[in-house]
């Protein structure tokens, strides 16, 4: 089956066998990053670009790396340096973008649904690096990487993902990705962060950690997001910390070879402790780097590329 | 004296109870019984040929923009549309720039609206400036003209406040028109709370914060004996609190538009800003509840909250794009749609809800065609099917979710105090 999808917008719209096939072709890539000229001519000739309009560390520099090692031109702006603090709108900027020549726009923005907007908007290819609390599609794809990897197939595997669901565009798309390829996923936190609508998407709601955590074989944590939330979520941080913070106590209810992820940046002492975070069972480093091939298979495909065909650009 | 005599129209008029084959007269502007020989000689002769003839609409919900945001609706292309739409009386809310919260204000409206082709009734705020402080004048504002006092848009949040202001403005026999919105549950809130908002990663408005305000609205009018009514009620828990209230005897009244009516959040997959308004669209289960509320009388009427905005406002993120579409020239079509074919309404009983129960609701002059009322008809054709097409609407702006679509019930003729305004092309100039 040729990849034809021209944007990634949401993991929600992909196939099980688009998202294999993302995959497949970030696994291909993934050996270049092992290598010491880390480079490949995939998108010789073309421009990346890279329109942050919130604030990204990891992902910005991914998709930065990611487009190098491909062998395009990339250039990266975010909010404060661009004119949409001069009231320039979303939509002028991104027609002005494409009136410069990208081929392809990676947009972060603190709006769902922008993405797809642009999608419609342009005729260059759009991927989206994170919308509002909708979707995050490559973390998702690089987190499902990370446990292919390490535990192989998800099918029938429990993943429990604790934390602030309602405002993650990371669980969001981690729950479609993770559902279809068969794992069973739970999503774990106070009530308030937490709501039951979320049993509509396919996944159990849990505000027990205990039993929640008993036979996981990934524990996914997402950051308390302080900034997003009005202060009548939950208590405290302390609070938070104290009923659904990743202790010691509390990762020994999980299975002695579950891994812990966390797509960063990570409080530490707040949702996850800190040797923990820093121990054998935490996998937060290679998710980073196994983003850079998961978005790196991304620009690649939206260009136009064949998943079969990464063999040969290799 | 201008003379018209409607033929050949199936009448449908609710005050009288009169459905049937027949005539409709006007002499002067005004309803009568029938004309002289002589008279019908000289009358203006429009032939309905066969399709329905009623009271002109009546709509207590628009959103004319004018003063101060005259780029997207004035006063003058907000009576055109309305009349394109069937509609010969309306109601206009007071978020202009500067708000409606003065005389001086009121009598600018006074003075635009005599450019307008269809009756326009001015509100005035509830308090200065839409800021939910200080009490507008009320009594200043209904000597100058105004039909209720109304914040909406907002919602006064203060119950000190709003209570004051209900039994203020009982002295003045001014209903009162509240928008019901708590806005410490709804802040930054875009869509209706639920599974699709949950899913779309969009901030909920859950429909508690309607509710919560329209029990504060009921327990406020028993308290205080004022007139509440409630606007554009979207949530399936406010109209079964209404439908108490009423049998309580409580002095509330209630609205429900035309999109809550026909959508559902389920609309919003693509996130098109012309799918987001306030109160937001909620769940079949509220849609269908108010279409209950309109079948068991708890609703009152159906108004529209047309509510212009340019392409350049409407068009962006949806989390910034501003809420409302405009509704005058699709009413009908859709209302008939919902209640006439999806649910089985009697003709008359949706033209009811369309003119005299919404006239009624403010005492408004219109809604009927019994002798001696003012001589507002809408001729339209319940049958007719039609590409709706926005941008060629009367609407100075064209933010509508029926954009392109094929629409069934077409207004063929408005009339207003004996002249036509509107010929199903056209309005008079």
């Amino acid at each position: 089956m040729p990849w034809t999808r021209r944007h990634l917008i949401t993991i929600e719209e992909l196939s099980r066998e688009e998202i294999e096939q993302i995959l497949a072709t970030a696994k291909a890539f993934r050996s270049i990053l092992d290598r010491r000229v880390k480079r490949v001519p995939a998108l010789r000739g073309k421009t990346v670009v890279n329109f942050f309009l919130e604030p990204s560390t990891r992902t910005r520099i991914a998709f930065e790396m990611a487009a190098k090692f491909l062998s395009a031109e990339v250039v990266s702006f975010s909010a404060a340096a661009s004119s949409t603090t001069k009231g320039e709108t979303l939509r002028d900027t991104a027609q002005n973008i494409q009136a410069l020549n990208a081929d392809m726009i990676v947009l972060r923005h603190s709006a769902a649904g922008s993405p797809l907007y642009l999608s419609r908007l342009l005729h260059i290819p759009v991927i989206n690096a994170g919308d509002g609390a909708h979707e995050h599609p490559t973390q998702a794809l690089l987190d499902v990487f990370t446990m292919r990897d390490k535990l192989g197939s998800l099918r029938g595997r429990k993943v429990v993902i604790l934390g602030d669901i309602l405002f993650s565009r990371v669980a969001r798309s981690n729950i479609h990705a993770l559902t279809k390829l068969g794992a069973h996923v739970t999503v774990v936190g106070p009530s308030t962060l937490v709501p039951y609508w979320f049993e509509h998407l396919g996944v159990q709601v849990s505000h027990d950690l205990r039993s929640a955590l008993a036979d996981a074989s990934v524990v996914m944590l997402l950051r308390i997001q302080h900034e997003r939330q009005e202060s009548s979520h939950f208590p405290s941080l302390g609070e938070y910390t104290s009923m659904f913070g990743l202790n010691k106590t509390r990762a020994s209810w999980i299975k002695p070879d579950a891994i812990i992820m966390h797509p960063g940046p990570i409080n530490r002492g707040v949702e996850i402790d800190s040797d923990l975070a820093d121990s054998e069972r935490s996998v937060i480093l290679q998710q980073v780097t196994n983003g850079i091939a998961v978005r790196m298979a991304a620009l690649y495909l939206c260009a136009g590329g064949q998943p079969e065909a990464v063999v040969n650009v290799n | 004296m201008s003379l018209l005599w409607i033929t050949h129209g199936r009448i449908i008029d609710p005050a009288s109870r009169r459905d049937g084959p027949g005539d409709v007269y006007i002499a002067g502007g005004r309803i009568v019984p029938s004309l002289s020989a002589a008279q019908k000689k000289r009358a203006k002769k429009i032939d309905a040929g066969g399709r329905i003839v009623c009271p002109g609409l009546v709509d207590l919900h628009v959103h004319f923009r004018d003063p101060g945001q005259t780029h997207k609706e004035t006063i003058v292309t907000g009576a055109q549309a309305a009349a394109a739409g069937g509609f010969t009386s309306v109601v206009c809310m007071p978020n202009t720039s500067p708000p409606a919260d003065t005389v001086g204000t009121i009598e600018y409206i006074h003075h635009a609206v005599t450019n307008a082709v269809v009756r326009v009734y001015p509100t005035g705020c509830i308090t200065v400036g839409m800021k939910g402080e200080q009490l507008a004048p009320h009594g200043s504002l209904k000597r100058a003209g105004v039909v209720a006092i109304t914040d909406d848009g907002r919602c006064v949040q203060n119950n000190e406040l709003m209570h004051r202001a209900a039994e203020y403005a009982r002295m003045f026999d001014l209903p009162v028109l509240d928008h019901c919105q708590d806005e410490s549950m709804t802040q930054a809130a875009v869509m209706n709370e639920g599974v699709v908002s949950t899913r779309l990663g969009l901030r909920g408005w859950p429909h508690a914060a309607e509710d919560l305000i329209v029990s504060r609205n009921i327990i406020i009018s028993a308290y205080s004996g004022a007139h509440i009514h409630l606007q554009h009620l979207s949530s399936a828990r406010s109209i079964e609190l209404v439908r108490r209230a009423k049998k309580d005897g409580i002095r509330v009244t209630a609205e429900a538009t035309p999109h809550h009516l026909a959508l559902t959040d389920e609309a919003l997959g693509t996130y098109d800003p012309n799918y987001k308004m306030n109160p937001p669209l909620r769940t079949e289960a509220d849609r269908r509840a108010i279409i209950a509320g309109l079948r068991d009388g708890t609703l009152d009427c159906i108004a529209t909250d047309h509510a212009p905005h340019t392409d350049y406002e409407k068009d962006r993120e949806f989390d910034q794009a501003p809420s409302g579409i405009i509704g005058l020239e699709t009413a009908l079509p859709v209302v008939l749609a919902v209640l006439v074919r999806e649910n089985k309404f009697k003709l008359p009983h949706v033209i009811d809800l369309l003119t005299r129960r919404a006239a009624n609701v403010l005492r408004l002059p219109a809604g009927t065609l019994v002798p001696d009322a003012a001589g507002d008809v809408c001729i339209f054709d319940p049958t007719v099917t039609w590409t709706y097409d926005a941008k060629a609407g009367f609407s100075k702006s064209s933010n509508s979710p029926w954009h392109g679509r094929e629409l069934t019930g077409r207004v063929c003729t408005t009339i207003v105090g004996g002249r036509v305004v509107f010929d199903g092309q056209r309005i008079a100039s």
